[in-house]
């Protein structure tokens, strides 16, 4: 086993582990941890696949941004916390069941496949890449635009959600 | 080396940690998590697909970068949506919010 392979082990299983951490965390606030956690090990596995600005943006966007937002949603929720509810409704078994077979399903399709090992280098350049294709008419000009009106839609909208009447 | 095939694995099981959270969670912020994991699982997906097929193709890197930014825009909404309903309701549990149901 290489060290790359290790690393992918640790990695994945830190994510895997932190998911099920999520779903089956009694409280709210510890199953948010868990999700930091989580996505720490997502941003390590952007790192082994090369993609630096991906591990940072996740690192930023989702263990700051996002983390901090649900962690403060638990805090304005929290009266609510205090009393014990059920953790999950009527349809867990079912729920689960479906994931299980949907996992089964997925799992059996890949290892159908021979095995693919990456065969092309990445350029040194690929975030520079990235950027013209963001800003590129004949690339995602359009759609990168319309994300930042999403963005700032988002912004106004939960402004407005959210005022005090 | 790594195959791919273990990121596809790995993505689909976290995809499919997130669908249990999200069908079996009754307090809304844990399904938004669930959303979140899910979310992370297809980002996964989408590198595994530029890091094993053309890395000079920045298309799924682009696509991966709108994936956040539809993640901020979704958990900015989706949390204020709850906190409203918080403050209407006195309550985050799904079960309880069936305004709409029929």
């Amino acid at each position: 086993m290489t060290l790359q392979q290790a690393l992918f082990l640790l990695f994945g299983l830190i994510a895997l582990g932190a998911a099920v951490g999520v779903v089956v965390a009694r409280r709210v606030f510890h199953a948010a941890l868990w999700l930091l956690l989580a996505f720490f090990g997502v941003a390590g596995l952007y790192v082994l696949l090369e993609a630096p600005f991906f591990a940072a943006a996740q690192l930023f966007v989702y263990m700051g941004a996002i983390g901090i937002l649900i962690i403060f949603a638990i805090m304005l929720t929290r009266g609510m916390m205090r009393q014990q509810m059920p953790r999950v409704n009527d349809q867990w078994w079912l729920a689960g069941l479906l994931a299980l077979i949907l996992l089964g399903v997925l799992a059996w399709l890949v290892w159908q496949q021979p095995p693919v090992v990456a065969s092309r280098l990445v350029p040194e350049d690929s975030l520079n890449w990235l950027g013209l294709a963001l800003i590129d008419p004949e690339g995602f000009a359009l759609p990168f635009e319309v994300a930042s009106v999403l963005l700032v839609m988002a912004l106004i909208g939960a402004i407005a959600i959210v005022r005090e009447r | 080396m790594i195959p791919v095939q273990w990121y596809f694995v790995l993505s689909a099981a976290l995809f499919c940690v997130g669908l249990y959270g999200v069908l079996s969670r009754r307090n809304a912020i844990a399904i938004l998590m669930g959303i979140e994991l899910m979310l992370n699982a297809v980002n996964i997906n989408l590198l595994a697909f530029w890091r094993y097929g053309n890395p000079n193709n920045p298309a799924a890197q682009a696509f991966a970068a709108f994936v956040y930014a539809v993640a901020a825009a979704e958990v900015a909404v989706g949390l204020a949506l709850i906190v409203s309903i918080y403050r209407n309701r006195e309550t985050v549990d799904v079960d309880e919010i069936n305004l709409l149901k029929w």
